[in-house]
């Protein structure tokens, strides 16, 4: 009797799902033709287009095939000292002194273009950053819309949204965005200061500035008065110019944490406000009764989504270790059924890593990884044979000290950990320089209270991950950043109180 | 000795693990963003006509009724070439003698409702006896019932002994146990009943009767692929699917594929392992291979109706 149970033990070691099946589906692809891109783009001033200073213009290319899709300007200091006269300009003449409601009129009739051209600025988005059109058409774009409309409906409750206090706007907004997200963090930024009366210069990353230029073609379209929202393309060079300007009232930044420290440093002794949302190495959390489906499926989604180019991706797993076995095989058959390729088929789970640099620090994980002696696994899927791509990645085997679970790797890799008690994982979870989000997975809602309590990060997921509304604050603790955006909290960082 | 195969050993069914329903609800909605088109569409469509139980389940049943079903069975659209057959009639056990004749050794399977279905609130005896009359007349597949009202009462020994005591009546038909979900109420109660009946010797788990709203949803069938994946990894012995009723277009039948294909892989995809239990469903996807081959929907009026 002991000889077959063996036997039966050793035999469901080998057992194994097969997902390469023999019905599959056809490639699905979104259509390019129904997005114009022209093929070189000026910068956004005063309501116009205006040529670069210095003459010189950069490619921005398609991270799926490496081929250019257009050229846009390489701004300097006197492109960014005309963005921000026009953005000064614009603040005295007109949008301080246009009525609150009349503001929210421009912010709807924005909100509504960009619903409008959903389609259009979902293929730049996925053409231009890499990311899958299913998410680009169901997430970006929408939540984009999404913060506009939101944010029109504050203009003109201001007045009443602080008893016995009267608010004015700052003034110039300087806003720096990252490659992630790109219109996203457009509409994240550019919403919420002309909500407040303020003017803005922006400033895209330089791999994805087209979806930018398209709302910059929108903004222009919806009789925005000329100089309120300036939009200028450049490299870091371009963005440090924005940064040390001395008319610039307010900074917000996006993007990663080194960036983040030079910024505050730049701007000690003036009085510009600053918030910085930065980097993140979330600690998704796994006790032995959560429903383990599910928080697989959390977890897929929590690093995997935007082939993990997400600062508060899940990149570290903490899974209680008496469930740990279970919970790894399920998230490796889940990876087995990830798509990779083409970002623009509409069945593509994980598209193109948005830049060779960016490819090259994956990679460079990978390697570190693998040398600290953490067990690699990846899913078995195939790689187009151009562009820039990344199978998901996950790494068991992996201690509190290694590399891959302490810095952020900003790409679809996924670093395993385990633990025995509640105090234990809280402790390991806080042991992170970062703090922008956690999430937790359990069937017991004490054990979320008491974890939320006590985790130091700014967003704490219980039993989801990722979700993102408008309504809601977002920030980080400790490296991650400082202030909050988003929801009411974003107003009040907007706004002057006399 | 027949306890040392782990299926055998009887889990306790109250830790069964726990279902978080937005998690699941998000999750079978991800597999309808799924787009099917040309040759995976027509060879899906093609599939999901070979796993259908077409099924007639009426009081005013008659033996022409069912005869005219069964042709409609092996011949589902005579005016096209290559299109398959179905999987399985679907039956009351006083109808099997009159398809199993009329489908005669067209490959097609008999399969019987039975236990007092659909309520199955009926003695066990009767429900065994229900059972072996359906089998002796020729069933070749068993639909039964379990007794949701002991389930809910926490008598999942009663459950279990019930679906063991039908498995064994059933000799080598093989049997579908349905656990009627619209009247469990929650996931976690899916769960659980998927488990007790794995364990009890079902070889199909079945969502619904069709009698009762909500029958197959998504979500629900999703939770109990799961099940079967993890019975599958525990013990290495397959379970079949049979999500039934509410499924009556093609588009929402490929989008259970996907599901199948996602959660459980290659091994499922064929009607041995996973069904359709629905009777408008089929018309509905010859329309559409019609439509695959010659580009124009045709009018309801060149189907069928049966």
């Amino acid at each position: 009797m002991a000889v077959k149970a063996k036997k039966t033990a050793r035999k469901s070691n080998t057992i194994k799902l097969k997902f390469d099946t023999s019905w599959s589906y056809d490639p699905a692809p979104e259509s390019k033709s129904a997005a114009s891109i022209k093929p070189k783009y000026d910068h956004f001033i005063n309501g116009a287009w205006v040529k670069p200073a210095g003459g010189k213009y950069f490619d921005s290319i398609n991270p799926a095939n490496e081929e250019k899709l257009s050229e846009v300007a390489d701004g300097n200091e006197a492109d960014v000292n005309k963005a921000v006269s026009a953005a000064r300009n614009a603040y005295e003449q007109t949008w301080q002194k246009m009525p609150a409601k009349e503001r929210a009129k421009y912010i709807f009739r924005i909100a509504r273009m960009v619903q409008e051209k959903a389609r259009e600025l979902a293929i730049i988005e996925t053409l231009d950053g890499g990311k899958p059109i299913r998410e680009s058409r169901d997430f970006d774009v929408p939540t984009a819309a999404n913060h506009f409309f939101y944010y029109a409906g504050w203009a003109d409750k201001l007045e009443y949204a602080f008893p016995n206090r009267k608010t004015s706007a700052l003034g110039v907004a300087g806003q720096i965005i990252p490659w992630n997200f790109p219109l996203l963090m457009a509409a994240w930024k550019i919403a919420p200061a002309l909500a407040t009366g303020n003017t803005v210069v922006l400033k895209p990353a330089e791999t994805t500035p087209l979806t930018a230029l398209k709302l910059a073609e929108i903004i222009q379209e919806s009789d925005l008065p000329p100089g309120v929202v300036n939009i200028i393309t450049g490299a870091g060079a371009t963005g440090a110019d924005i940064v040390n300007h001395p008319d610039i009232n307010k900074i917000a930044f996006t993007g990663s944490t080194d960036v983040g420290k030079l910024i505050q440093r730049a701007v000690a002794g003036t009085n510009k406000r600053v918030t910085l949302e930065l980097g993140g190495k979330a600690a998704n959390i796994i006790f032995e009764d959560a429903p383990l489906d599910q928080a697989v499926e959390g977890v897929i989604n929590g690093i995997y989504f935007n082939q993990g180019h997400v600062c508060c991706a899940g990149s570290r797993l903490y899974v209680q270790e008496s469930v740990a076995k279970q919970v790894i095989r399920k998230l490796k058959d889940r990876m087995e059924t990830l798509i990779v390729g083409d970002p623009l088929d509409k069945n593509t789970d994980i598209g193109a890593i948005n830049s060779r640099q960016q490819l090259d620090t994956i990679q460079r994980y990978i390697k570190i990884g693998k040398q600290e002696g953490a067990e690699m696994y990846e899913s078995s899927c195939r790689l187009p044979g151009k562009g820039f791509f990344c199978r998901p990645t996950l790494f068991t085997n992996v201690a509190q000290s290694n590399r891959i679970a302490q810095e952020e790797i900003f790409g679809p890799v996924l670093s395993v950990l385990t633990f025995r008690t509640d105090d234990e994982v809280i402790e390991k979870a806080n042991n992170s320089p970062y703090g922008l989000s956690a999430g937790v997975w359990t069937d017991k809602g004490s054990k979320i209270f008491n974890l939320t309590k006590r985790m130091r990060a700014g967003v704490v997921w219980a039993n989801t991950f990722n979700k993102f509304d408008p309504t809601s604050p977002f920030g980080g603790y400790k490296e991650s950043g400082f202030g909050r955006e988003g929801g009411f909290a974003w107003v009040i960082a907007l706004c002057e109180f006399n | 000795m027949a306890l040392a195969k782990p299926y055998l050993t009887i889990p306790d069914f109250t830790l069964s693990p726990r279902i978080d329903q937005v998690g699941v609800e998000e999750r079978a909605s991800r597999f309808t963003k799924r787009s099917i088109k040309k040759e995976s569409k027509m060879n899906g469509l093609k599939l999901v006509l070979n796993m259908i139980d077409l099924t007639t389940l009426e009081g005013k049943d008659t033996d022409g009724k069912v005869k005219q079903l069964c042709y409609k069975a092996m011949h589902p659209h005579d005016a096209i070439e290559g299109i398959p057959t179905v999987a399985a009639v679907c039956v009351y056990p006083s109808m099997v003698k009159v398809a199993k004749k009329a489908l005669g050794d067209s490959g097609i399977k008999v399969a019987s409702v039975a236990t007092a279905f659909p309520s199955g609130q009926a003695p066990k005896d009767v429900k065994i006896r229900d059972t072996r009359f359906a089998v002796n007349e020729g069933a070749d597949e068993i639909d039964m019932v379990i007794s949701r009202g002991k389930f809910h009462a926490g008598e999942y020994q009663f459950v279990f002994d019930e679906i063991a005591a039908i498995k064994e009546a059933c000799g080598e038909a093989r049997l579908k146990v349905i656990l009627e979900t619209g009247e469990l109420g929650t996931f976690d109660k899916v769960r659980r009943a998927s488990d007790i009946a794995m364990h009890a010797g079902a070889d199909f788990i079945k969502t619904s009767t069709g009698k009762i709203q909500p029958a197959a949803t998504m979500p629900v069938t999703l939770v109990m692929l799961e099940a079967i994946r993890d019975f599958y990894y525990a013990t290495g012995k397959m379970i079949g699917m049979k999500p039934a009723g509410g499924i009556s277009k093609s588009k929402l039948a490929l989008h259970y594929l996907v599901m199948v294909k996602e959660v459980l892989g290659d091994a499922w995809l064929n009607n041995e392992w996973f069904r359709f239990g629905a009777s408008s469903l089929a018309n509905d996807v010859l329309m559409q291979i019609v439509k695959e081959q010659t580009g124009l929907y045709q009018a309801a009026n060149y189907f069928s109706v049966d």
